[in-house]
């Protein structure tokens, strides 16, 4: 009896370990494949023997990109995988780092929330891991977006400069012989269009924009924030500027009269909106055209044509950005200094943007290729062989100034989107109210959070 | 809680020899009782790891968490209750339990009455239909919840969507079911849907052990169908129902996998704090407030635990847990 008990009692602690070790082993096993180990790479590892470097990234035909990378170099492997796109990643990025381990070495951001990581001391400082060295390869404006003083968070990757994308046949039938320039002549052609009983709408003003809401701000003098990482615990907060006013009643202006549409961007229904003639103009980021000829339901007559972004002020014409990521090196990076060389070098050659550029639709911003004659003269068969580089997006990104966001950006986009919502579709506030509350609510927030908001 | 066996020999002596025999098995100080009792635990052993582990500990780390405040700027520091106290003062927590007890009062009695019919009805045909039927009803349940939510969101889509081409049959414009006046109806449609299924199955399985006798003695009573049905069926599997409630309440109140799923293509009438469960998720993974989002947690809980506590305590009679 006492035998038996003993092998009972045997068995069941066996079994209980053995599980138990089956299931740490495997929580540990996808945790250290995230870090970094021999573990689940969406790519091949050409040279097993190197250091490996875990990326995440959303890039469209990035694994090519990797490729290229991991054969050239003996020292370094880079092992990616796609962890979701933007907020997607964001969010599993965020729990890693609260938690302390997972995150990966090097990690795809939008600008837009590279303050609300470092103010968690989420990334590295790359000016001890020779950000200088490359510094000369990006303009000023987009240099700023990733540095913090002397401080540099992220090597840019690539930018969203913005233009207009207008289907040129809708117009012709609507007699619209040229593409407006001014937001003056914008809100005209948008009425001529409706008159000429087209049943397009003129564009889509889309309440859930964020970013593109807030470029669309800036463009008339918006800069609400003032922050850098050296001095993380003050902030300056002013949404509440007379430019983003002004921008919110030029809009509801326009969806009153039922010229232009408020689906909310993004969802299949506004995907299927934009390539079947449902709207006429797309106020788009570069990385736009690739996001269009990506989507199917395509009205085969349209004709698609890029023109630069209608301004407040021809004599005086403000270029906005709309998007654009960065590589990062976390502070869970085992090997920083390999990370720091990822990052640099990933997108830093000639062969690798080739790929970005006609692969995935990117708008570099690794000067060399920038302004190179291939990438000036390049024609985009989506718009019928135009020159779009050449015509608008090149002049877009020389003129970007850079912006500086704030540490709890998605907060303060949420809210936005809230209160643009209450505004223009819900008409249940003007626009002149929510974007006071907005600032109310975001100053309170920041408040709260310990912020010292100047 | 060990029952004592009287077994074999011992049920031959007369009672009153009994006992003495009855109190010793009793002892669990001896002999097989202990033994079994060691082979019990050790059997519930790795349930009980697994349990510990993924149940206890990540609760207490939770509520240790809760106990904590970090702001952005700040760094972490011990607060004690004071998450707490600023949950339930924060208007948009207590809106999201305003919204998911309101959703509470009108989605359970419409989930029971749909489910109670549906098993009253099947409890009385015996054909090879009824059969397809509950599996039908049924089959919802088996779907997972998110695949069910993002369907139902293409079926509510203007675009994609049959609403379109079903009203346009009468003339007439299809409305959108997920704009802010209509989301709480489109919500309760699909929860619905996709839940009745299973609270019928209850039902019916409770129906299935009533003895049918006293459904003969009813009709010669002079009762008919329908008073069978409402006086007899339904109080005699009182305590089924309110088993189902509880479940129902407990789930109702924690709502977050639909709305959360039908965000995106709600255009707006679902928010980041539409109810406490996606509060708290939004707090946790897009704020970066794992504390304050830990405390909401629990506050839900609390609430959850008084709702389904005064709930039964109500019911107590009818509830058959006494």
């Amino acid at each position: 009896m006492k035998r038996s008990l003993a092998v009972g009692t045997a068995a069941v602690g066996l079994l209980a370990l053995t599980l138990g070790a089956c299931s740490s082993g495997g929580g540990g096993g996808t945790s250290s494949s995230a870090a970094g180990a021999a573990g689940s790479c969406t790519n091949k590892i050409v040279k097993p023997g190197a250091k490996q470097v875990t990326v995440w990234a959303w890039f469209p035909a990035f694994e090519q990109v990797v490729d290229l990378f991991n054969k050239s170099h003996n020292d370094v492997q880079i092992c990616w995988s796609n962890a979701g796109q933007g907020n997607d990643e964001y969010t599993k990025f965020s729990t890693a780092v609260e938690a302390g381990t997972g995150a990966p070495d090097v990690v795809m951001l939008e600008t837009e929330v590279l303050s609300s990581f470092t103010i968690r001391k989420a990334l590295v400082d790359l000016s001890k891991y020779g950000a200088a060295d490359v510094k000369k390869n990006y303009s000023d404006g987009v240099w700023k977006d990733v540095s913090s003083g002397d401080a540099v968070y992220a090597i840019p990757v690539d930018g969203g400069p913005m233009g207009m994308l207008y289907r040129k046949d809708l117009f012709d039938k609507a007699g619209i012989t040229t593409p407006p320039t001014t937001w003056d002549e914008f809100a005209v052609d948008a009425q001529k269009m409706r008159d000429s009983g087209s049943k397009a709408l003129f564009t889509d003003f889309p309440t859930n924009g964020r970013a593109y809401l807030q470029a669309l701000f800036a463009q008339k003098g918006s800069a609400p924030y003032t922050y850098t990482a050296s001095n993380a615990t003050d902030v300056s907060i002013k949404l509440n500027d007379q430019g983003s006013k002004d921008v919110m009643k030029y809009w509801q202006g326009l969806v009153n009269k039922g010229l232009v549409g408020t689906d909310d961007a993004f969802t299949t229904d506004y995907n299927t909106k934009l390539v079947d003639g449902s709207y006429a103009v797309y106020l788009a980021a570069a990385w736009g055209p690739g996001y269009l000829s990506g989507l199917s339901g395509t009205d085969p007559t349209a004709v698609w044509k890029a023109a630069p972004i209608p301004q407040w002020s021809a004599s005086s014409p403000v270029q906005i950005n709309w998007g654009g990521s960065t590589f990062a090196v976390t502070s869970q990076a085992k090997d920083k200094t390999a990370a720091a060389t990822v990052a640099k070098e990933v997108f830093g050659t000639e062969a690798a943007w080739k790929i970005g550029i006609e692969k995935g639709a990117l708008f570099p911003l690794w000067k060399p290729i920038l302004e190179s004659s291939y990438f000036t003269d390049l024609a985009y068969p989506f718009f019928g062989g135009q020159k779009i580089n050449q015509d608008v997006f090149l002049k877009a990104a020389q003129g970007y100034k850079g912006f500086t966001w704030s540490p709890f950006q998605n907060f303060a986009y949420d809210k936005l989107t809230e209160e643009a919502n209450a505004a223009v579709v819900q008409k249940t506030k003007s626009t002149d109210d929510a974007i006071d509350n907005l600032q109310k609510t975001v100053v309170d927030y920041a408040k709260s959070q310990g912020f010292t908001v100047k | 809680m060990t029952n004592p066996t009287v077994t074999g020999a011992h049920a031959a002596l007369p009672v009153g020899e009994r006992t003495p025999r009855a109190v010793v098995a009793l002892n669990p100080r001896v002999g097989h009782d202990r033994r079994r009792q060691r082979f019990g635990w050790a059997f519930v052993a790795p349930f009980a790891v697994v349990f510990a582990v993924f149940l206890i500990a990540p609760l207490g780390y939770a509520f240790w968490l809760s106990l904590q405040t970090k702001t952005l700027a700040a760094g972490t520091h011990f607060s004690g209750l004071g998450n707490y106290k600023q949950a339930f003062s924060d208007p948009l927590f207590l809106q999201g339990v305003w919204l998911v007890a309101r959703f509470a009062l009108i989605l359970i009695p419409l989930q029971m009455l749909v489910s109670l019919i549906a098993a009253l009805v099947l409890d009385n045909l015996t054909t090879r239909l009824s059969r397809f039927a509950r599996l039908a009803i049924f089959v919802p349940y088996a779907v997972p919840v998110v695949i069910g939510a993002l369907m139902w969101g293409f079926l509510y889509s203007p675009r994609f969507g049959p609403l379109k081409s079903l009203f346009g049959l009468f003339g007439a414009d299809a409305p959108f079911l997920l704009s802010p006046q209509n989301v709480f109806g489109g919500l309760i449609n699909v929860v619905t849907w996709q839940w009745a299924g299973y609270y019928m199955i209850i039902i019916y399985a409770a129906l299935r052990g009533i003895d049918p006798s006293i459904y003969e003695a009813a009709r010669i009573d002079g009762a008919k169908g329908w008073q069978i049905a409402t006086r007899i069926k339904v109080p005699m599997i009182s305590s089924a129902l309110i088993l189902i409630l509880v479940f129902a309440l407990i789930g109702t109140l924690q709502f977050f996998t639909e709305p959360q799923v039908l965000r995106p293509v709600a255009a707006g009438s679902i928010n980041a704090s539409y109810t406490p469960n996606i509060y708290a998720f939004t707090l946790a993974f897009s704020y970066s407030q794992f504390n304050y989002a830990s405390a909401i947690s629990f506050a839900l809980g609390a609430v959850v635990f008084f709702g389904s506590y005064a709930f039964l305590f109500l019911t107590r009679k009818k509830n058959g847990l006494s």
